[in-house]
């Protein structure tokens, strides 16, 4: 019991010492977050900052909490009656858990990339245009800018022009993959959350997805959720590792890496290989 | 072993083909039934006219009016049990999701509702019918039918709308749409081919239902212009005919019968394709 008490002892102070080392120019904060599914205490007391214009890869085995983290972000945790989140989430100094402001404007903060494309059912057009229009603009010149501008951001603008108005199921599913992508950074989000967007895709079209993130990275803050090792070392620039719903490890992919400091750290990246 | 699964997957596929197949000649034969018995009575003139004095003795005219009559009710009753239905299964699928018990309850009580024969609502509207000083009528009909219908608009629409993936709704959701405008906006045009197959569905019970209308809706060689007067339709029209002794009656039953095939056809097929043409962006 002693040695545990120690052990988590050491861990925090670890995980302060890191914490220092991660550019202080954060744009989303969390403190004292704890979900509970019942009895099943799924995210225990996460701390941690998400730096500005960097991407940030949640690292971890399946069901250790990172993709319920993540909606916490966005407060798509909301539709879940059996989860009971307590805690601070602040963007930009907004703290969205204790809001009174109205959910959906807090979400357009967010762009949402999941596991696998969920085209609205309407063209392609549309698609983008879906939350150009939740945005209140209905210029249709301006609306036609900005469809062309985030088809173009990533890079389906030349493999769709012509087909603006088909259906989105004409297009394979790394495509479709994009077009959602478009689709979110049209509504003008701050951040972009990622949950596993590559885990459906064939590797041509993830490595199209990864590239895109590393450009992106310059105009938005990039949240990813992954459990493959490989792709936190290409695209990471802070990896916050996470095992049974706590923070283990977090800091550069270099010093990280390198140097694991725990046990289910080494483990991890032993059977992550 | 080997040969035993062989025999087995033999036996079964003879035995599922039998089903399958002993359904769709049972089906085909009732409609060629229909067609060959009613065909030397259906004639435009069945279609195009009214009965006139001594119809139901073999004299001349034809069954417009239950023609009229029943589409009225079913297109009627079909109107209502959209505005009420739709709502309610969107409802059930956006704003109850969070609370799987309600849903599940609500479902059991529409289901129940679904089963209940249609006597029950023929005499529930009409009890209503009296206890709102009605008469017989068009409306009373509406009414009553739309009551029938409307659990199976809800029940259908909804099975559809509760296997769109959750995925879909986040990535709404997470677009900064609010509930509502998901609701209508992507959740119906999802379930749109759900939806048209609930209208297929309660307009064919709606039409094809003599019960519910027997007290409601009354019966009456003129066509209905105002919604108070009664109305005929074409259930009881064929039933009318079918109890009379006189043979060319009973030919014209069957003419009406095929009539009643041929317009729930023509709508079942105008609206699949129309199911088709709007869902083609739809998630697979």
């Amino acid at each position: 019991m002693y040695l545990l008490k120690e052990e988590m002892m050491t861990h925090n102070k670890m995980i302060n010492i890191v914490d220092t080392d991660i550019d202080t120019d954060s744009i989303l904060q969390i403190s004292n977050l704890n979900v509970y599914a019942g009895d099943h205490h799924i995210l225990k007391n996460v701390n941690l900052r998400i730096p500005k214009n960097k991407i940030t890869v949640l690292l971890g085995p399946s069901g250790c909490g990172k993709t319920t983290l993540l909606k916490c972000m966005n407060r798509l945790s909301d539709l879940y009656k059996e989860l009971d989140v307590s805690g601070h989430i602040y963007i930009e100094n907004d703290d969205i858990l204790n809001t009174y402001k109205n959910i959906p404007s807090i979400r357009q903060k967010m762009g949402l990339l999941s596991q696998r494309p969920y085209p609205l059912p309407m063209s392609i057009y549309k698609n983008v245009a879906y939350g150009l229009k939740l945005k209140g603009i209905r210029d249709k010149n301006l609306i036609d800018y900005n469809i062309e501008r985030h088809l173009k951001e990533v890079g389906l603008w030349d493999e769709v022009k012509d087909r603006l108005h088909n259906s989105p199921h004409s297009l394979s599913i790394g495509q479709q993959q994009r077009l959602c992508l478009a689709r979110g950074l049209a509504v003008k989000p701050r951040i972009i959350l990622a949950d596993e967007p590559t885990s459906a895709l064939d590797p041509i079209s993830s490595k199209i997805i990864e590239n895109l993130f590393k450009g992106l990275k310059k105009h938005y803050t990039i949240v990813l959720v992954t459990h493959v090792l490989r792709q936190a070392v290409r695209l990471a620039d802070n990896v916050i590792f996470m095992s049974h719903g706590e923070i283990i490890e977090q800091g550069s992919p270099e010093h990280l890496f390198k140097n694991p400091q725990t046990d289910k750290l080494k483990e991890y990246m032993v059977d992550g290989n | 072993m080997n040969r035993r699964k062989i025999i087995e997957e033999k036996i079964f596929r003879i035995l599922s083909a039998i089903a399958t197949y002993s359904l769709i000649a049972t089906l085909a034969f009732i409609i060629i039934l229909i067609f060959i018995k009613g065909f030397h009575a259906l004639s435009w003139d069945m279609v195009l006219k009214a009965p006139k004095g001594g119809y139901y003795y073999g004299g001349e005219g034809g069954v417009l009016n239950a023609i009229v009559g029943s589409l009225y009710i079913s297109i009627g009753a079909t109107i209502i049990a959209t505005i009420i239905g739709v709502p309610a299964a969107l409802y059930i699928n956006v704003y109850l999701s969070r609370r799987k018990r309600m849903q599940n309850f609500i479902r059991y009580i529409l289901d129940a509702l679904w089963g209940v024969p249609s006597i029950v609502y023929g005499a529930f509207g009409f009890t209503l019918m009296l206890f709102l000083g009605m008469n017989a009528s068009l409306l009373a009909g509406i009414i009553t039918v739309s009551f029938l219908i409307i659990p199976i608009v809800v029940r259908t629409f909804d099975e559809v709308l509760c296997n769109i993936p959750k995925g879909l709704h986040e990535a709404t959701l997470a677009l900064g749409s609010t509930r509502t405008e998901m609701a209508f906006k992507i959740i119906f045009k999802q379930g749109f081919p759900g939806f048209i197959t609930a209208l297929l569905l309660a307009f064919g019970r709606g039409i094809g239902d003599a019960a519910s209308v027997l007290f409601t809706a009354g019966y009456t060689d003129l066509i209905p212009i105002h919604l108070d007067e009664p109305a005929a339709t074409l259930p009881l029209a064929i039933f009318f005919q079918l109890s009379s002794p006189i043979p060319e009656v009973r030919e014209r039953a069957f003419a009406a019968a095929a009539i009643l095939t041929i317009i729930i056809l023509v709508i079942s097929l105008t609206a699949r394709f129309l199911s088709k043409k709007y869902s083609i962006s739809n998630l697979k």
